[in-house]
């Protein structure tokens, strides 16, 4: 397994948001996690990044423990992270925020700053334009390119879709599998169910910080999700 | 042409500010930390400089290049070991900290070197003056305010055009999100506060060379600097130059009318700019 929780509780302060997540991710693999609003996906992805702290191994990466290390740690480790919001640097300009993606850990592969704008041609002409004056789906783009640019063995994308228009939200998954032909892992966090399942390989379901449902993502039926999804009968 | 001279000679002033603010405003604009005893390190690294000028015969230019790598690990040091310890949501523990050194660098700085004025000897070039036509002015103003401008386009290459700069303002705007790219937002606050403290020992260089200094002045410099720095708008090198020019030709004019009313026009114009731009003249978009 290239990722994996193990019984992994996290907490903000006295607030328990997870409550024993067991997750794998193999290499190569896309996994999609969805939940309403609350269930804890985010938590889980900063869990494994880093930015929530907990105990070694409840989070293992190639088998060894770093639940308990910072982000940069983890970053460098190849787990990079296209978080909640875009979260695009202001001060930035759209390709600075490219280039920082790959400032720390440039491991070799296919990603550049070359290769991101074949993937996405708006931004080679936005690339002087500060990252934030963009529209949400080129932000959302920018992110993406942002943490490609280190050349991650491990993807995590939280819910890319967010607030964006169908069309844009079409676009914005049409490169995903080019990035998974390049053998990168991908988690995709996402509220948008179909489109979730359309680029996975198995989903998880999670509801109040447990994980409710573990199904390959063909096969994998509305009742189910549902059931899932929201604890009730479909 | 009486006037002309005062505002060029509150023009070069201004350099001086300038410098003494530099420092200050590159650890607030990265850090949102107001460091209180940025005026006393600058009177720090003035008698680090006065001690290699004693103790290795050289000339304080060469004493300040020894000095500044030096006030760079001591900076970095500081940031790593006391200050990234308190920096956090609550902003005042790290006022407390900067107070309470402020306090011990005065205190310590009494203990090693007395009470005395000192003063950075450069030589021949303390009186020099030019011609520039019009008006005449001196050497050492010439210089600082062409260092002040040396440091600020200096500041700004690192800013905008290097990858540390990149990283500067990656954590500046947001760091959770800065170490989700592998940057270390405290080993970057700790290059800062190194940066900060380089700016410091050219200040410091200028200061002694210019006027005498003792352990005490360190706070009034420290007023200066944070006026320069409010007048141009937290964060804007560019406007804390202007900051600096604003109070140095204040200051000038206010010492042509009456020499007592020096320092106090400096801090009238202060006042009138900030009642005036509350936000400064050139505020950073974000903030
Ligand atoms: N910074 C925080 N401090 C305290 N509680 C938080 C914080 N962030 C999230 N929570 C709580 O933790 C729980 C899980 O939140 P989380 O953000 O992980 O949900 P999510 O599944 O990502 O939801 P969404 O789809 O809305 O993004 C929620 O109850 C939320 O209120
Ligand atoms: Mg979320």
């Amino acid at each position: 397994m290239i990722l994996e929780t193990r019984a992994l509780t996290a907490a903000y302060g006295q607030f328990r948001a997870l409550f024993g997540v067991d997750i794998t991710l193999a290499a190569g693999e896309t996994v999609a996690i969805i939940g309403a609003n609350g269930a804890g996906k985010s938590t889980l992805l900063r869990s494994i990044t880093g930015v929530l702290r907990n105990a070694p191994d409840m989070v293992l990466h190639r088998g060894e423990p770093i639940g308990a290390l910072p982000p940069e740690i983890v970053m460098r480790r190849g787990i990079a992270m296209v978080p909640e919001g875009r979260k695009l640097f202001p001060s930035l300009s759209v390709e600075e925020n490219l280039l920082i993606g790959g400032q720390v850990r440039r491991a070799p592969g296919p990603w550049s700053l070359a290769a991101i704008y074949d993937l996405f041609p708006i931004l080679q002409a936005k690339r002087l334009a500060p990252g934030t004056s963009l529209s949400g789906g080129q932000q959302q783009m920018v992110a993406i390119g942002r943490a490609l640019m280190s050349n991650p063995e491990v993807l995590l994308c939280d819910e890319i879709s967010l607030g964006l228009a169908p069309v844009v939200i079409r676009d914005i998954y049409a490169a995903l599998p080019a990035i998974k032909s390049t053998g990168t892992a991908v988690i995709v966090v996402e509220q948008d169910i179909a489109r979730a399942l359309s680029v996975a390989d198995r989903v998880y379901c999670m509801m109040e910080g447990r994980v409710t449902l573990t199904a390959p993502a063909q096969g994998v039926t509305r009742a189910e999700i549902h059931q899932a999804y929201f604890g009730g009968a479909a | 042409m009486i006037w002309l001279d005062t505002l060029v000679q509150g023009i070069l002033l201004g350099g001086l500010y300038a410098l003494f603010a530099a420092g200050l405003s590159l650890v607030f604009g990265i850090m949102r930390l107001v460091n209180l005893a940025h005026g006393d390190m600058i009177v720090f690294a003035a008698f680090a400089i006065l001690l290699i000028t004693q103790t290795l015969g050289l000339h304080p230019f060469l004493a300040a290049l020894i000095a500044a790598p030096v006030m760079f690990a001591l900076g970095w040091a500081l940031q790593r070991f006391v200050l990234n310890r308190v920096l956090g949501k609550d902003i005042l523990p790290p006022l407390l900290v900067t107070f309470g050194l402020s306090v011990a660098l005065q205190n310590g700085l009494l203990q090693g070197f007395s009470a005395d004025s000192q003063r950075l000897a450069a030589g021949p070039l303390e009186s020099a003056s030019v011609d520039l036509g019009l008006v005449t002015v001196g050497w050492m103003p010439l210089l600082t305010f062409a260092t002040a401008i040396a440091v600020i386009v200096g500041l700004n290459q690192i800013f905008y055009r290097t990858a540390l700069g990149r990283a500067f303002r990656a954590t500046s705007d947001d760091p959770v999100t800065a170490s989700l790219m592998g940057i270390a937002p405290k080993g970057v606050f700790a290059l800062a506060t190194g940066l900060a403290m380089v700016v410091v020992t050219i200040a410091a260089l200028y200061l002694g060379m210019r006027s005498n200094f003792d352990p005490s002045i360190g706070p009034a410099r420290l007023i200066y600097a944070f006026e320069a720095v409010i007048i141009g708008g937290l964060g804007s090198l560019w406007g804390t130059l202007a900051g600096g020019v604003i109070i140095g030709v204040a200051q000038t004019f206010g010492a042509a009318i009456n020499p007592e009313w020096q320092i106090l026009a400096g801090h009238l114009a202060f006042l009138v700019v900030l009642l005036l731009r509350p936000r400064g003249l050139f505020p950073r978009a974000v903030d």
